[in-house]
């Protein structure tokens, strides 16, 4: 078998690759183009950064995804962890089935039936919607997806491990501290990273929850959009997907990490030295 | 290595004492899932310091009577005693026994000593008590140097050392061991259960042991119950196991064993006689059946009670207790040779011979006609 690639397989991962980068290319050249209109280069600025930091409206709005984001995505993922544990440690109580149908339903509803029933909820509640409406409704839907990572995570986690720590004298709430959830804990985490990244790029639910003086990130790109691209816009992005890119870097550094060090036990094991 | 020999064993038979209290008494317990019934209606009496062992196939109820104990099943009927006190209603976390885990189930985020040290910071022990503890433990162990270490660090007789470490560091009164040996390689396995008896000994602690390894059961134990479908089948001592066993299963379970099926007849001096006419077989027992009533039963006899010669027998009866054959195998195992005769009837009976010298030639060859003797003592007649 021949060791390099066949003319077909680099046509198709270039098409792959252009497909799938291209626009997102586009877009971080052109933050840095020095005329106004998005598709004429006119040479290299940084310009575009500059003004954005003097956007007070820009800048607000990323404070306050940021601020939902972490909010909604901690009280997720303590929910969603109590679901996931519930759901796979208590496999006999009535309403079990229904109660894991329910917790994994938002993950099919469509946003936007999801959006209008929590907008009709806080109206005849008569919540004043804004920064706590928003951070409720990601809550609900990310839950679900953190209580899935984690159960994944349970399912694989051997049984005796806790019952070891019982027997040991730890009480239940103990045993959970103690052993399940340091054991969990990297679902628990992935969970966390995927409910805020879920709450940082959602549109839909923020837009019908939101109220005066809470406007999230991908509103204000959304409604700056219609009124015209700005090469403001574009730098914005650009930030984001430098932020988005470190993270997963770091973390697939220390997936590799963990996996060196896996591979040194396991040869310290052997030798028994 | 030499090891000083201390003083001859005395006998060790609280059951055989009727004032001695059990440690851990079982009353007529069941435990079912749904239809299927793990554990029916089990009753059995095991006494402080002793080793005893339950033995049998896996999916026999040995493994739920255990966790029953530790707390992690509830009876479905009847109850648990341990010191005279009912268990019924005690979580795990409230039961002065400890359990030693099959799959060892080391905390894989905690260092030897914090595993050891984890029962021992439930108590709410003093820092300095459980440092002096820990150390005790892993120089009982022979762990010193690996008290930094993670489990995934340890080879595999490491983990399970720690492992029983960690079940011992408490002191319960009881120590539950599920299969303690069983990711163990055959050598070290051999090793570790003398460790662990001497351990028994020393510590003076009443060990539970579930096994499926029935010479594992019959080198340790004090007693071992064999199970089957749920229910205690048998009692005993290994020697009784082995010698008295009281079924076809048992006989059968344990060990190797030639059982030949036939129909008995109660002699009149007390003793029976069981006729296999198929295979040509009459043998004569002192042992008296139950019931002392004719019918089918078994004949069963160990193979190295059976004798094997090129010549008749001259027995004190001819033609009872000896049987006439062919070697249709013989297999060489270094220590012994398991001679596999074919009977009149196509049936197979073994029998041992050990090497006692170095073998050039053998005497009795492939083919050969035999004779296959054993005496009055030597089998028993199962019933059940």
């Amino acid at each position: 078998m021949r060791k390099g690639l066949s003319w077909f397989n680099v046509t198709s991962l270039t098409f792959g690759f252009v497909f799938l980068y291209l626009p997102i290319l586009i877009l971080v050249v052109f933050s840095f183009n020095r005329s106004r209109l998005v598709t004429v280069w006119a040479g290299f600025s940084t310009q575009w950064y500059g003004s954005l930091l003097n956007n007070q409206q820009m800048l607000d709005a990323a404070w306050v995804t940021l601020r939902v984001g972490v909010l909604s995505a901690t009280i997720a993922t303590v929910l969603g962890t109590l679901a996931a544990v519930t759901l796979v440690r208590y496999v006999r109580f009535p309403g079990r089935t229904l109660f894991s149908g329910m917790v994994f339903a938002p993950l099919v509803m469509p946003d936007v039936i999801t959006g209008l029933s929590l907008l009709l909820l806080f109206v005849a509640m008569d919540v004043a919607r804004g920064f706590w409406t928003i951070t409720i409704a990601h809550t609900t839907f990310t839950m679900c997806y953190v209580a899935v990572v984690v159960q994944s995570r349970l399912i694989t986690l051997d049984r005796s491990l806790e019952e070891a720590a019982m027997d040991l004298g730890a009480t239940p709430l103990k045993t959970f501290f103690q052993v399940t959830l340091p054991l969990i804990m990297p679902a628990v985490v992935a969970g966390w990273m995927l409910a805020f990244t879920l709450s940082l790029d959602d549109l839909v639910l923020a837009n019908f929850t939101t109220g005066v003086g809470a406007t999230t990130l991908p509103i204000k790109i959304y409604s700056q959009v219609r009124l015209g691209v700005t090469p403001e816009i574009n730098a914005v992005c650009t930030i984001l997907i430098a932020i988005v890119s470190v993270g997963v870097i770091i973390a697939s550094i220390g997936v590799k990490r963990r996996e060196a060090q896996r591979i040194r036990d396991e040869r310290l094991a052997a030798t028994g030295g | 290595m030499s090891k000083t020999l201390g003083p001859v064993k005395r006998a060790f038979a609280p059951w055989t004492d009727s004032a001695a209290k059990p440690a851990i008494e079982f009353r007529n317990v069941t435990k079912s899932f749904g239809d299927f019934v793990a554990v029916g209606g089990v009753s059995l009496s095991i006494y402080e310091r002793e080793f005893f062992s339950l033995l049998g196939p896996s999916g026999c109820g040995k493994t739920t009577l255990m966790r029953m104990l530790a707390g992690f099943e509830e009876p479905t009927s009847g109850e648990i005693l341990l010191d005279g006190k009912p268990l019924a209603g005690v979580p795990p976390y409230r039961r002065p026994v400890n359990m030693m885990f099959q799959s060892y189930a080391l905390f894989p985020h905690m260092s030897v000593e914090k595993n050891i040290a984890f029962g021992l910071r439930q108590d709410g022990m003093g820092k300095a008590e459980i440092e002096a503890r820990v150390k005790e433990m892993l120089r009982l162990v022979k762990l010193e140097p690996f008290a930094k270490r993670k489990p995934n660090q340890l080879s595999g007789g490491q983990r399970q050392r720690v492992a029983l470490a960690r079940s011992l560091a408490k002191r319960p009164k009881v120590l539950l061991l599920d299969e303690p040996l069983g990711a163990l390689d055959k050598k070290l396995r051999e090793e570790t259960q003398f460790e662990l008896m001497d351990l028994q000994m020393d510590l003076g602690l009443t060990f539970l042991i579930v096994t499926h390894d029935q010479e594992e059961a019959m080198t340790m134990s004090d007693r071992i119950g064999v199970m089957n479908h749920g229910k205690l089948v048998q009692i005993a001592t290994p020697a009784e196991i082995y010698e008295q066993p009281n079924s076809r299963y048992v006989a059968d379970f344990i060990g190797n064993i030639n059982l030949i099926e036939g129909t008995v007849a109660a002699l009149p001096g007390g003793g029976t006689r069981l006729e296999a006419p198929a295979a040509g077989l009459v043998v004569e027992t002192d042992q008296a059946i139950a019931g002392g009533s004719a019918g089918v039963a078994s004949f069963a006899i160990r193979p190295e009670k059976v004798r094997i010669s090129l010549d008749r027998p001259a027995g004190a009866l001819d033609g009872v207790n000896m049987i006439a054959g062919e070697v249709w195998d013989i297999g060489y195992l270094g220590d012994v040779s398991i001679y596999r005769v074919k009977l009149a009837n196509g049936a197979v009976m073994k029998a041992t011979v050990a090497n006692t010298t170095r073998l050039v030639s053998r005497p009795i060859s492939w083919d050969d006609k035999v004779w296959l003797s054993w005496s009055r003592d030597a089998g028993l007649v199962l019933t059940d």
